[in-house]
């Protein structure tokens, strides 16, 4: 898997107003969701951002609001991974059920500066960091939501079932 | 093996033999929720299925609150794609300006969550219902389509952590201060992916209204979902409401006495007075008496949090035959058409009206940010709702400050965040 990325690097309690604010929320197009990803936080993020790219935060990534637009909006500006010490609750399952990759690692979190070329790897739970010849373990979804990504994300698995 | 409240609901809508925290369940649904910002998403995702139906028009509830009436042109188009989709569907439960309330006072208020029911609502606020006795809890976009589709939703039992409150509250005490006193305790994501039990002998004095209030913010902790034992007070709440269709008031659990928690808190109310979270987070609290020279532009009275019909009366009484400072603005916003009507015939529209406040239609409005009354840069409101975080009003130099109502209408007469005692 080719996984070389720019990093982009937030802190602890990002929040979901924070990833795509409320005045944005009569929308459901994903390109001007993405437009106006970090806006109120860092208002250069949406331009700098190219396909490929990991967001590395700290602890409780997403918390707040329930809204789905905020993950859209990551995965809609090309955002292949989120990593985080922690994610929010509704945070994660919305990036599951959509189909946006996310990885749990303190470690990771900590230690990955920008700059760094990181690659991930899914099928062994390992963020390889090129740069500085590191490597931090993540623990992989469990079974139950291994299906669910495995399907292309919960409607496709739904559909599955009732086939 | 014992069980907390929070695992007997679960266990009882799913086919697993039994639960244990960490578990992934499919659990059946009760009621699933939608609002004019989540809800577009879901009926896309919905209509992507193909699905000819969805599961039961009985259980589906659509309520445009958030940018309703609507705001903008963009606003009324997603409001209509709520009103279609009720339509074509037959969606009972699909609740047009004039009888549409904010979602979470409105529910409880019509009786379609009850006591023992397993809830979802794409809107994070969803763990309010916890008050009745339901397991409830905030969900996106795609899992309300999944769940309109099949009826079920994919969850991981929680752990549950299990705070005890005992004492009388202080005078301006209420719901609101128990929970911003919780959330400074633990933090932001003190409870993550958790069940928050509120117990002990406050909560079971304290008023059906405060506990919605508690339960309404556990999702500020992190907290999966706020959950309180049905009780004599659940229940007179429960038989007070006039709704012919609604399906009985429930089924009362509770947890099991040796049933096994994550952690356990205690706290003595006696010690908790008037409190205010700071920006910009909900775990930054302070008490009122400390932030006297805090100005303030604006005071917001509402939300599912603090826009019932006693929290209007707390405020009404502060404010009665009052002005508020010159150059402050007042919103004041009951949560639904029914508390509206009560707070007209009560007199205290008229009082906030004389006061020097505006009195709106209800709507979620100013707390995310939405419409009537968005701050300026550099403006600092206090407000009765949940979030605090930057930008939350308005402009991202403005500032949010979250307090209970009492403090919320004593700080709109001083022009600066006031103790109620001060005024009154």
């Amino acid at each position: 898997m080719k996984n070389k990325m720019r990093i982009h690097k937030f802190g602890d309690d990002i929040n979901t107003d924070d990833i795509i604010a409320a005045k944005y929320l009569n929308t459901t197009d994903r390109a001007e969701l993405a437009s106006h990803c970090m806006e109120h936080i860092d208002k250069a993020f949406a331009k700098a951002v190219s396909a490929g790219d990991i967001i590395v935060a700290g602890r409780n990534f997403g918390c707040g609001s329930s809204r789905e637009h905020a993950p859209v909006a990551i995965k809609a500006a090309g955002v292949s991974y989120v990593i985080a010490a922690t994610f929010a609750r509704i945070f994660a399952r919305n990036s599951i059920n959509i189909g946006l990759p996310i990885v749990e690692s303190k470690e990771a979190s900590d230690r990955i500066r920008k700059g760094d070329s990181v690659k991930v790897d899914t099928k062994t739970g390992l963020v390889r960091n090129l740069t500085r010849k590191e490597s931090y373990r993540f623990e992989k979804y469990p079974p139950f939501m291994q299906k669910i990504v495995k399907a292309g994300g919960l409607m496709n698995s739904i559909a599955k079932k009732k086939r | 093996m014992p069980h907390t409240i929070t695992e007997k609901i679960l266990l009882k809508h799913t086919k697993a033999k039994d639960v244990h925290p960490g578990q992934f369940i499919d659990a059946k649904v009760d009621i699933c929720l939608g609002n004019d910002i989540t809800a577009p998403f879901a009926i896309e995702e919905f209509e992507k299925t193909g699905a000819k139906k969805v599961f039961d028009k009985n259980k589906v509830v659509l309520v445009p609150d958030h940018f309703a009436p609507a705001k903008d042109m963009k606003s009324a188009n997603q409001c209509k794609i709520l009103a279609n989709f009720a339509k074509k569907y037959s969606i009972k439960n699909y609740f047009e300006i004039g009888r549409m309330g904010v979602e979470h006072a409105l529910l409880p208020e019509m009786g379609l969550v009850l006591p023992g029911d397993l809830v979802i609502g794409a809107d994070s606020h969803t763990c309010t219902y916890g008050a009745l006795g339901a397991f409830s809890t905030g969900v996106g976009s795609t899992d309300l389509a999944a769940a309109m589709v099949a009826g079920e939703v994919w969850l991981k039992v929680p752990e549950s952590m299990k705070f005890i409150f005992f004492g009388k509250l202080s005078k301006w005490v209420g719901g609101k201060d128990l929970i911003l006193h919780t959330i400074s305790d633990i933090g932001v994501d003190g409870a993550l992916y958790q069940a928050m039990e509120f117990c002990g002998e406050t909560i079971e004095n304290l008023p059906m209204e405060d506990r919605l209030s508690m339960c309404n913010m556990a999702i500020e902790a992190g907290g999966k979902s706020g959950i309180i034992a049905p009780d004599k007070i659940t229940e007179r709440y429960e038989r007070a409401i006039k709704n012919k269709s609604r399906r009985g008031i429930g089924k009362f659990y509770s947890s099991d006495k040796d049933a096994k928690y994550s952690k356990v808190k205690e706290y003595d109310v006696r010690k908790i007075e008037p409190l205010v979270a700071c920006p910009s987070l909900p775990s930054n609290v302070k008490p009122a008496s400390k932030l006297k020279d805090v100005t303030i532009d604006q005071v917001v009275i509402g939300s599912c949090t603090n826009g019932r019909i006693s929290d209007l009366r707390i405020a009404a009484k502060i404010l009665k035959d009052k002005k508020i400072k010159p150059g402050l603005r007042l919103i004041v916003i009951p949560a639904t058409q029914k508390v509206y009507l009560e707070a007209v015939n009560e007199g205290l529209a008229r009082i906030f009206v004389e006061a020097g406040g505006v009195f709106s239609t209800p709507t979620c409005g100013p707390c995310l940010g939405g419409h009537v009354g968005i701050l300026a840069a550099g403006e600092r409101a206090v407000a009765t709702t949940n979030r605090n975080f930057i930008g939350r009003m308005g402009d991202p130099t403005s500032e949010v400050y979250l307090s209970n109502p009492a403090v919320a209408a004593a700080t709109a007469i001083k022009g600066r965040i006031a103790h109620p005692d001060e005024v009154i």
